[in-house]
């Protein structure tokens, strides 16, 4: 049986057990609930985990072994010639029996009859071939008598394993049952079991969510290690030329080694988020000073979401905006008053993520100038200041390390964003001061760099991820700083 | 007794009559949108002596308070009837300026709030913001003047430029009191400033109230009894949203009229 019909089938058991279980609670107290140890359910639902959670356990570890066992003990059969391959070739040959083995079981009996003449020799090859064709295997060549044999094997392999884990399922969900069910007694701490299996998934699911982040921190790591294998972390890190040498057949003809500078892209990266700072940090911290001290409760509600939507507008979109748009429009008014700003450059990128970044700002900024203390806006009314007044020197002095916090995770926010910079900043790594010329990105050389027709194991593709790791330490280390921040100011007034 | 019914305003009784009041209310009602919290008030407050309101929480007492420098304007619901003037002008005159008022009638909260500012700059607020001061001189003085009237200079001269948060509760307090007279008010309004605060400081802070009882008038809403006798000269006594009764602390400690007064000051209820 296929995992997903055991799994339906222990659920079936499950609920089974959760009835069985429940009534027997109640018999042994003879109707008197208030004499277990736990609520009647808790009996129920221990019987439960106990059915189901060591089966469907052992199925997944099964399921996720299945295949890898498969091959090797189809690989250990196949004959000497195969085996003295390189491992490419094995491997291809592998997935070539794999192919037929999901055939063979949809062929009627006169069709398998054909295939195994085909296979001792009686027919030609190329009629098991036609057949495995209309069943949806499509097979590169005619295959060798070897590949289907071993196709027989590994269905047989696979069937044989499939009754084995649905037999291991279904003893252990008895014996699971058996043992619960037995177990039952007035004072058995079922809730206990129940909570901690509760508490066990938790833990499971929170586990999950850090490796997986750790998962993706080694596998940049080791792909970038294997970058610096190949190109010194010096003149990554400290190379100011960006030219990578797109083909490796352009390498060679031109006898250069690519060079991966950082600097220009990084440069690219700052430039770009400067400006979009600079559009965000004025607009969303007064948007939130009105938000939080002037406007009243009916327009707030209204307007604060609204001012939220632009955080949750596909990135894509303002990518798309800003080529379309806005770039156009910055040029031809730029050529009005005689200025040579580029469709694509610094300035384009920059604005419109300084919009897009504009609700993390103002959202922040609101929530953190909301928390100052009543009791200071007060002191200073008593004083007679009026409400700009507090607002200016006594409000947002209050609130400046909070803001601070705000404004860099939004940074973190400009530094990290791919679409826009890909759509509108540029794809020239330049090294420039002048706002109205395209540079990159980190992210867009990222991008750019994994989607060539490169392969994979050149400092061309490795690049991007030695890319990735500088831009993850890079977001991390503000991210941290910027959480560190906004936590102190929090303390001061709780 | 709690089933007593409120009676009106005008019977609430009025021990003994102040001449030259510097603060008369009369009529004066506050609502918060449709509730009443305040019935009717009228009440004079005698100039150069401290003024105490008391009664139990909810009765009224910090609503009047705040009516009197208009505090009650910063919240939005909050609507006030009824007359309020100091030297005998309206402060609810809408020609009036209601910063003017509020340099004029200064604060301290129930909970010491100094800004995240210096010591110094706490106190050099209100100052710079109605430029009481024309240069940097005039401004260190006001500010060891406002610190030494608050008995707290000697405590904190070296230290002016550390923040006032860093300060002991008991020190906050005081250094809010400094930051109010700087604004050199006639009227300083107290909403229970020793509640935070332990017995040594607040002792600290009654001291101060009756040293600067010479030069101001104070008003101050507390829950201690022990503290409105010590301090106060007059005494108000307030009871869900009424005045009650109103008179020389002596009088209405050791001789109050009104069976609420009497239940209240004797402990039989709150």
């Amino acid at each position: 049986m296929s995992t997903w019909l055991i799994t339906v089938g222990l659920l079936a058991a499950a609920a089974a057990a959760y009835l069985l279980s429940l009534f027997k609670a109640r018999a042994t107290v003879k109707g008197e609930v208030s004499k277990l140890h736990s609520r009647l359910g808790y009996y129920g639902s221990y019987a439960a985990i106990w059915t189901i959670l060591p089966a469907l356990l052992i199925t997944f570890i099964w399921t996720a072994a299945e295949p890898q066992v498969i091959r090797s003990l189809v690989e250990k059969d196949l004959p000497q010639s195969v085996q003295s391959q390189p491992d490419a070739l094995k491997s291809l040959a592998l997935g070539r029996i794999a192919s037929v083995a999901e055939g063979l079981p949809k062929l009627s009996e006169d069709e398998f009859k054909v295939v195994e003449k085909a296979r001792l020799g009686f027919a030609p090859m190329t009629d098991a071939q036609n057949i495995l064709q209309e069943k949806g295997v499509v097979l590169g060549s005619t295959p060798e008598p070897y590949v289907i044999s071993a196709g027989y094997d590994q269905v047989i392999y696979k069937q044989n394993s499939r009754w084995m884990i649905t037999g291991i399922a279904a003893l252990l969900a008895v014996l699971g049952f058996a043992y619960s069910y037995f177990s039952i007694r007035p004072r058995l701490k079922a809730r206990n079991t129940v909570e901690n299996v509760v508490l066990g998934t938790l833990i499971a699911a929170s586990t999950v969510a850090i490796l997986t982040t750790v998962g993706i921190v080694f596998s940049v790591l080791f792909e970038t290690i294997h970058f610096f294998s190949e190109v010194p972390p010096a003149e990554f890190f400290f190379g100011t030329v960006w030219d990578p040498r797109f083909t490796s057949v352009g390498r060679e003809l031109s006898g250069a080694e690519g060079q991966f500078g950082l600097i220009p892209l990084l440069w690219g990266t700052l430039f770009i988020s400067f400006v979009a700072l600079l559009v965000a940090v004025p607009i969303g911290l007064f948007a939130a000073i009105y938000m939080s001290e002037y406007a009243g409760p009916k327009l707030r509600g209204f307007a604060k979401p609204v001012l939220e939507i632009l955080a949750g507008i596909p990135t894509i979109v303002y990518g798309l905006f800003a080529l379309v748009t806005f770039g156009p429009f910055l040029r031809d008014t730029g050529d009005l008053i005689g200025l040579d700003i580029a469709a694509s450059s610094v300035l384009t990128a920059g604005i419109v993520m300084g919009i897009m970044i504009i609700p993390f700002v103002s959202s922040l900024s609101d929530d953190i100038i909301s928390s100052v203390p009543q009791a200071l806006r007060e002191g200073s009314y008593g004083l007679g200041a009026t409400k700009s007044e507090t607002i200016k020197k006594v409000v947002l002095p209050a609130a400046l390390p909070g803001i601070v916090g705000a404004v860099m995770l939004a940074a973190s926010r400009a530094i990290g964003e791919t679409m826009i910079v890909v759509l509108a900043a540029g794809i020239a790594a330049n090294l420039t001061l002048n706002p109205f010329e395209p540079v990159t990105t980190i992210t867009v050389k990222i991008v750019s760099q994994l989607t060539g027709d490169l392969e994979f194991n050149s400092p061309q593709t490795l690049v991007a991820f030695a890319l990735g790791l500088t831009l993850f330490a890079i977001t991390l280390v503000l991210n941290i700083y910027a959480l560190y921040i906004v936590r102190k100011y929090r303390e001061q007034y709780d | 007794m709690d089933q007593q019914v409120a009676t009106p305003a005008s019977s609430a009784i009025i021990r003994s009559a102040v001449d030259d009041p510097k603060v008369t209310s009369k009529d004066v009602c506050v609502f918060y949108g449709e509730k009443q919290a305040l019935f009717d008030v009228n009440l004079d407050v005698p100039r150069n002596a401290v003024t105490a309101l008391i009664g139990p929480s909810g009765c009224g007492k910090s609503t009047y308070l705040r009516c009197i420098n208009r505090m009650n304007d910063t919240i939005p619901i909050a609507r006030v009837t009824g007359e309020i003037k100091i030297d005998g002008q309206d402060i609810y005159d809408p020609d009036l300026d209601v910063v003017e008022l509020r340099a004029r009638v200064g604060m301290v909260f129930q909970k010491p709030n100094p800004f995240p500012k210096s010591i110094f700059d706490n106190i050099a607020y209100g100052p710079r913001i109605h430029g009481l001061v024309r240069d940097k001189t005039d401004l260190d003085e006001l500010v060891s003047e406002s610190l030494e009237r608050a008995g707290l200079w000697n405590e904190v001269k070296d230290r002016l430029h550390e923040p006032g948060t860093g300060l002991s509760g008991g020190q906050q307090q005081r250094l809010c009191i400094a930051r109010a007279i700087a604004t050199k008010p006639d009227v300083i309004l107290m909403d229970e400033p020793c509640s935070a605060l332990d017995p040594i400081a607040t002792a600290k802070v009654e001291e101060l109230m009756l040293e600067l009882r010479q030069n101001y008038t104070i008003m101050i809403v507390t829950h201690s009894m022990a503290q409105a006798q010590r301090v106060a000269d007059k005494t108000a006594f307030f009871h869900i949203g009424y005045m009650v009764e109103y008179g020389d602390t002596k009088q209405i400690f050791e001789d109050p009229q009104d069976k609420r007064t009497q239940d209240y000051i004797f402990g039989r209820f709150g």
